[in-house]
């Protein structure tokens, strides 16, 4: 039985029966879960391995079983609830931060059209024209469950903690935003199945006179706009090295500092599936989605039936072992670093990226003379602009002397500047006079 | 979505919608409520939250995913986000008190909020009762994030401009206000600290400190030099220099 490659289009949503729904929502919900507990683990052995030591390898097969065991002790332990906490604040902030990291998984596409039981029904939850903006909503809506966790707990530190993610998670939405533009403008559609479906077309790019196809993917063809969005998810996130809401050597453990047991489980898990949804999201948006890689797609049927699902999984294992990447090799920057490199890297950056790559479709259907006449014309500009730009170097510092002599009168008595102290004669060297030791005498023993 | 712009525009609500709108509507007014019933000013904030999320749904059930959506994210998710802000550096625990400064101002205003509402209420009621929603299928023909683009970009282009570069302006604005930072030539690096310190005028030791020689040891006593006067330097300067009186240094009997 084969099966043709078969992108589903939004048509294709809506029309499953009850079970089918019941069915995908719990695969999705189950996959947020598994993809925590495995992905506990598996930063736990990685980062071990990359700093020489083994990591969980006790409980299960490779210590697969720890993070289980892990969970189990958490649920067992003794619930605090901190005096000054505001109680139901206190309580709904977890459950805010994991229902909104569990919600984004809801328009991931796991892969193509596929027969479930007979029913053609593609590997996807649900798929809306705007689902790309319902991430986007769903991590904005997540920034209140670590703000209101760091607030209710009553003391300072989380409160400092989420003060930081909430300036934090604000200012790097931002960037993700701006960064999603370009895939927009390329794809030309918001929802997820369509920007899947766009990165399988190779478009032909007039390069200067030669006619390129272009890889599909989109990590290649906006390759600025992959860089920052990867940046700007590892801080939407709070992931090493942009931890600030929870950095344990300034304080203690952030916005999660009071809070212990089963609601401390709920915000562990909320960000281990916040981290595997960021990923997944930009498997699908810049990595080509459930498409094959290169070697592998040569093959008709890689991109067809259930095989997409795995190039999928295997996509996003790739991406969360970056995540762990980073957190074993990355310090953890400052936060006025942090936050410059947000506002005055990122931000103008990807304004000029957007600004170069609107210009460039624009002209792609004009004739070849025209182009290169705007193409110059836009170059002359910026290197006029580059030439008659004031300069910043700063005028040339008076020499010593030169700042001696126009101090003004009645100024403090300065020494002569070539002053040498000589060595006073009445320092000695003082040195012990020691019995040498006895070293033939190896049997004595000290009592 | 498609199958939704049909219903909408032939004018009968279909049962998903209705059920949709009865659970979050009671839902909204809770919020709008509790946000004036609320006395911690972020719970009162929480509470419009939910408000805002409900209002995001009913845009989206409406056939008008993206301004749902986008309320979802620039509303709720910014805006009110950056007034949790400032509510949480002003301090938790501040609550409103509950005692009334004008005399029955609750309750007028309770009366007039309700007559306000009636008012409103009834006039769009009797306005719209009978007029039937057109237009929405050609509104979202080519998708409705296409269709808002289009018109925001044609129609409405000077107008859209114009709100954001006011919405600039103001915050640039708020930013100049605000914001001090000293330029880089006016930072004082260490020879620059030393100069300063031996400029002529400027007493280059450690200050006085207070209480020395003086007949109190409080920081408000200033310090006497040796002939005598008072040494000005020797006080903080939000402090004000006083000289104790013979009733303040006696015992007031207190110790026992």
């Amino acid at each position: 039985m084969t099966f043709l490659a078969q992108e589903p289009t939004l048509a294709d949503f809506g029309q499953d029966p009850w079970w089918l729904v019941l069915i995908k929502v719990v695969f999705a919900f189950a996959f947020g879960l598994l993809a925590t507990l495995l992905g506990v683990w598996f930063e736990r052995r990685v980062v071990g391995r990359m700093a020489v030591r083994p990591g969980p390898n006790q409980l299960g097969p490779f210590g697969l079983l720890q993070t289980l065991a892990d969970g189990m002790k958490m649920a067992f332990k003794e619930d605090i609830l901190p005096r000054s906490a505001d109680k139901v604040v206190y309580f709904f902030a977890p459950v805010i931060s994991v229902v909104c990291a569990v919600t984004a998984l809801s328009v991931m596409p796991f892969g193509p059209m596929v027969s479930i039981f007979g029913h053609q029904t593609p590997l996807q939850v649900t798929d809306v024209s705007v689902a790309v903006l319902l991430v986007l909503a769903c991590s904005s809506m997540a920034v209140y469950g670590v703000v209101l966790a760091g607030w209710a707990s009553g003391s300072t530190y989380p409160l400092l903690g989420g003060l930081r993610s909430a300036a934090q998670l604000i200012s790097y939405e931002i960037a993700l935003g701006l960064s999603i533009v370009a895939v927009f403008m390329l794809s030309g559609t918001m929802s997820t199945s369509g920007i899947v479906a766009a990165q399988g077309e190779r478009p032909e790019v007039e390069f200067f006179g030669l006619n390129v196809t272009a890889p599909g993917w989109y990590a290649i063809l906006l390759f600025p706009s992959f860089v920052i969005f990867f940046i700007a998810i590892v801080g939407e996130t709070n992931r090493a090295p942009f931890d600030l809401p929870e950095a344990e050597s300034e304080l203690v453990a952030g916005f999660m500092t009071e809070y212990s047991s089963l609601k401390f489980a709920l915000i562990m898990l909320s960000e281990y599936v916040a981290m595997v949804t960021m990923s997944a999201f930009t498997v699908t948006l810049f990595l080509g989605g459930w498409r094959a890689p290169w070697p592998i797609s040569i093959w008709d049927g890689a991109n067809s039936g259930w095989w997409p699902m795995l190039w999928f999984f295997g996509k996003v294992l790739l991406l969360v072992f970056v995540f762990v990447w980073l957190r074993g090799t990355l310090p953890r920057l400052r936060y006025d670093q942090f936050m410059r490199l947000g506002w005055k890297v990122l931000l103008p950056l990807n304004l000029v990226w957007i600004l170069v790559l609107a210009g460039w479709l624009k002209t792609q259907g004009w004739e070849q003379a025209d182009r290169l006449i705007l193409y110059g014309a836009v170059a002359g500009v910026v290197l006029i602009v580059t030439l008659i730009w004031p300069s910043r170097r700063p005028a040339p510092k008076p020499t010593l002397a030169e700042e001696v002599n126009d101090r003004p009168p009645g100024s403090f008595p300065l020494p002569p500047l070539d002053l040498q102290v000589p060595p006073s004669p009445r320092t000695q060297r003082i040195v012990a006079e020691r019995e040498p030791a006895n070293l033939a005498d190896t049997d004595s023993r000290e009592v | 979505m498609t199958t939704q712009t049909v219903l909408a525009a032939a004018g009968s609500v279909p049962g998903g919608e209705a059920v949709t709108f009865w659970i979050l509507a009671p839902l909204a007014l809770i919020g709008a409520i509790g946000m004036v019933a609320a006395r911690n000013a972020v719970h009162s904030a929480l509470m419009l939250v939910v408000t805002m999320l409900c209002l995001g749904v009913f845009y989206v059930i409406q056939a008008g995913p993206f301004i749902g959506v986008v309320q979802i994210i620039v509303y709720t998710g910014a805006i009110m986000m950056l007034f949790l802000f400032v509510l949480m550096l002003v301090g938790r625990g501040v609550s409103d008190s509950v005692i009334e400064t004008l005399r029955g101002q609750r309750v007028a205003a309770l009366v007039l909020g309700v007559g306000f509402a009636g008012l409103v209420g009834t006039g769009l009621h009797r306005a719209l009762a009978d007029s039937t929603a057109v237009g929405l299928t050609a509104a979202n023909a080519e998708g409705n994030v296409q269709g808002i683009a289009r018109l925001l970009f044609t129609k409405y282009v000077l107008a859209f401009e114009l709100t954001s570069a006011l919405l600039i302006t103001a915050a640039v604005g708020a930013m100049v206000l605000a914001h001090i930072e000293r330029r880089r030539e006016d930072r004082m690096d260490q020879a620059a600290t030393m100069k300063a310190r031996f400029r002529p005028g400027n007493y280059p030791g450690p200050k006085p400190g207070p209480g020395v020689f003086a007949t109190s040891s409080s920081v408000a006593t200033p310090a006497r030099l040796p002939d005598g006067r008072l040494a000005e330097q020797s006080t903080p300067e939000i402090l004000p220099v006083r000289e104790l009186t013979a009733e303040d240094t006696t015992l007031k009997g207190t110790e026992k």
